[in-house]
């Protein structure tokens, strides 16, 4: 198994996220983690995929994701190609015994607290994978009370843009 | 389509019917209920849409299946929301997996209602979603032209398919502005039709080179309108010819290259060319796994050249070592220019050697069956029959099982678009529904629907549709009282313990069953059509030729035949190719006997 990073623009259109989730599902492959949101184009979104596939079923996986009629357009992103980011949010557990601790990981991490109480602290750390993956670990000995991560979000390095051709498709039709 | 410029004011309904004016939909199959029926009433003046109520909306699916698959047009049907849509999710899966363009439109309720488990609800784009080309949910009445228009376009261009256009019940009633034609807006949806030059002269070199090419022809082909160019290509290169279930008439039966059908119930030569091959040019086919048996030992010698107009189909099972993206009527007509190419440069493999092989199996293992041993009607012999009194021009719509490969294998297709039947889904029942929309496609064509008794009692139902409508098509009932095949798979992989296969629609003299039930002739009768039985071969032909003499109204004839009666060649589901069984008992021995 490998894990690919997709990024899939997509017609702005009710029920894209089901047609995409769903050809997923019922061909059998693995979503690791989906991220959707805006682009610069109000009537395109985009869809950040992270899918597991063995051998060369990730050509079946993009060939088959082509086909859906809103699908605009898909790059894999190679991981040293493009900037990868997840978002945490992670509530420790934090009193006067251990606070100052746990805010030497948040220094340490360059993250940030963005909610405080007596007993805990909730911490915001934006990051590759690997990032969020050692700051868990370092704060896992204090007690998390509860956390929550976003699919993770990318975009190729350099100054070209996988939009503009796709975009130049809608205006054209529109 | 038509080009109207003028701007009109009327309701989302009437604009629907406009648009199925506009965009050429000549028939629509369906059934009213609440939420369509706005549209039923523009549909009531309309005088260039024929709507035929069905019995069922299952048989509208079918029956426009029917209809595209004999005239290349997109076949519509049209049903209300909940049960009335959810009955119409067989045949658009039947649709998608076999290609065919229809466009399903269903009544929603209406839109402040959707979500709230109002009356005859039913989520329908949702449902279809693994099972359409696409789908819409139109929202504005405004949308109308434009989602019909590009519906349509969708159903039919690149790898056509089923559309569905579910509309709610305000929308419909909505007054909207209605205009044509509308500008489609499918910035996603760009089929590549034109296949790669670079990849035409690479096939046409390994064509050239080959020692023991087979031309593997599936249904593609058929939708592509390219019999004529594959029948050049053929006899350019004089290759071996292969066509799938989905494929017979593509190329002529009659044709001295051609070998028939490949796959479990293909013929010898067939099946064992494709093993032995060292090339594979597929066209328009998609290495289903009723053709390749167990895929890991498919052709296992051979280099494959797939050409396909869905980039998906493309490696999805078998690796192809020269991908061709294209429509297959280009990318033969393509091949011809770059093979003849080669020829000319003198590159030219002689396929005599080959020929002598294939020609062995063709001659060792020839389709055949044996006449049953209790002296019952061999179902084989009246399908043959019925194939060559009703001839070349007949289109012919089989049901799923046994009858189906009989009449896949023993009728002579020498003209495409004669055969229409149910390939990926096996939708029993397709055959009646679907043999009425081919004479409401084709309505100077003899239609003969072969059908089983147990296909037969799904969807016979619409035979009081094709009574009442003036669509006299002809049913062959093979009746042998059983769901044959799966009666077939018990005899051979169930020790003979015949679970719940037996359907009582054979008298057993003396024995428990002492009526037909149903009886066919009685039930034809029933249904506003002619019935008539035949029982001994000696009758056979008087009864077909019966048949044949009525044309004003249905017929159906219950042809009661034997239950022994078993489907040879055979590759057992999950086998190789190379396990193929001529007959009970009979496995060709390939390294000594040619």
């Amino acid at each position: 198994m490998s894990i690919h990073t997709l990024s899939v623009l997509v017609e702005n259109k009710p029920g894209v996220l089901a047609r995409v989730s769903g050809l997923f599902s019922r061909r059998g492959f693995n979503i690791e983690s989906l991220a959707v949101g805006p682009t610069e184009h109000p009537e395109v979104s985009r869809i950040t995929i992270l899918v597991s596939v063995e051998g060369n079923a990730l050509e079946q996986v993009t060939k088959q994701l082509n086909k859906l009629i809103n699908v605009l357009k898909i790059v894999e992103l190679e991981p040293d190609q493009a900037v990868q980011r997840e978002l945490l949010l992670v509530k420790v557990r934090a009193d006067e015994t251990n606070r100052s601790a746990v805010l030497d990981i948040v220094e340490l991490f360059n993250a940030k607290v963005v909610d405080v109480s007596p007993e805990a602290l909730t911490v915001e750390v934006v990051g590759p994978p690997a990032k969020l993956e050692a700051v868990l670990k370092m704060m896992e000995p204090y007690g998390i009370r509860e956390m929550v991560q976003s699919g993770m979000v990318a975009l190729g390095r350099g100054p070209r843009s996988m939009t503009q051709a796709a975009l130049r498709a809608v205006e054209r039709a529109g | 389509m038509t080009s109207t410029s003028a701007s009109e004011h009327l309701t989302g309904a009437q604009s629907l019917v406009r648009s199925l004016e506009e965009v050429g939909a000549e028939v629509v199959f369906g059934i009213p209920g609440g939420a369509i029926l706005p549209a039923y009433d523009p549909l009531y003046d309309s005088t260039r849409v024929r709507h035929i109520l069905v019995r069922h909306e299952q048989g509208a699916g079918h029956a426009a299946e029917g209809y595209a698959q004999v005239t290349g047009k997109v076949g519509v049907c049209m049903a209300t929301s909940g049960p009335g849509a959810t009955n119409l999710v067989t045949p658009i899966a039947d649709a998608f997996l076999d290609s065919v363009p229809i466009v399903a439109i269903t009544g929603q309720v209406p839109f402040p209602a959707i979500g709230t488990d109002a009356f005859q609800e039913a989520d329908i784009s949702g449902i279809t979603l693994p099972i359409t080309k696409h789908n819409f949910l139109v929202q504005h009445a405004e949308q109308i032209p434009q989602t019909i228009a590009e519906a349509f376009h969708l159903a039919n261009t690149g790898r056509p398919g089923p559309v569905l256009v579910d509309i709610p019940k305000d929308v419909l009633q909505n007054q909207t502005v209605f205009s044509w034609p509308p500008v489609l807006d499918l910035p996603g949806y760009r089929p590549v039709t034109k296949p790669h030059g670079k990849q035409i002269r690479e096939a046409a070199r390994l064509i050239a080179a080959a020692r023991r090419p087979v031309l593997y022809v599936g249904g593609g082909v058929l939708k592509a309108r390219a019999t004529a160019e594959l029948a050049q290509l053929a006899e350019l290169t004089g290759i071996p010819v292969v066509t799938t279930l989905m494929a017979r008439g593509a190329f002529p039966d009659s044709h001295h290259l051609h070998l028939g059908m490949p796959g479990m119930h293909g013929t010898v030569a067939a099946v064992t060319a494709l093993q032995k091959a060292d090339l594979l040019i597929a066209l328009g086919t998609r290495f289903d796994d009723r053709v390749t048996g167990r895929l890991d030992s498919f052709a296992p010698h051979a280099t494959v050249i797939h050409a396909d107009i869905d980039p998906a189909e493309i490696g999805k099972n078998r690796l192809a070592e020269v991908p061709i993206v294209g429509d297959a009527r280009e990318v033969i007509g393509d091949l011809v220019a770059a093979v003849r190419a080669e020829y000319t440069a003198g590159n030219r493999y002689d396929l005599t050697g080959w020929w002598r092989e294939v020609d062995g199996w063709r001659k060792t293992y020839p389709l055949g069956y044996e006449e049953p041993a209790d002296g019952s009607l061999a179902p084989q012999y009246v399908i043959e029959r019925l194939g060559k009194i009703a001839g070349p021009d007949t289109v012919f719509a089989a049901g799923v099982g046994q009858h189906q490969m009989w009449a896949a294998q023993f009728i002579s297709y020498d003209k495409p678009y004669t055969w229409l039947n149910s390939g990926g889904a096996g939708t029993m029942g397709y055959s009646v529904p679907a043999a009425m929309g081919a004479k409401v496609g084709a309505p100077d064509t003899l239609v003969w629907a072969i059908d089983g008794d147990g296909c037969f009692q799904m969807t016979n139902q619409e035979l009081a549709t094709c009574a009442i409508e003036g669509i006299p098509i002809k049913v062959a009932v093979i009746n042998n009282g059983n769901l044959g095949m799966v009666r077939q798979w018990q005899t051979l992989f169930y020790e003979q313990r015949y679970s719940n296969t037996e359907l009582g629609t054979h008298t057993v003299p003396g024995g428990a069953q002492l009526r037909r039930i149903p009886d066919f002739v009685k039930l034809a009768d029933a249904l506003g059509c002619i019935g008539l039985r035949c029982e001994s071969a000696a009758d056979v032909d008087a009864t077909i030729e019966k048949a044949m003499s009525i044309d004003d109204q249905p017929v159906v004839v219950d042809f009661t035949v034997g239950k022994d009666a078993m489907v040879w060649p055979m590759v057992a589901a999950g086998t190789s190719n190379d396990e193929i069984i001529a007959a009970r008992g009979i496995r060709p021995n390939f390294d000594t006997g040619v």
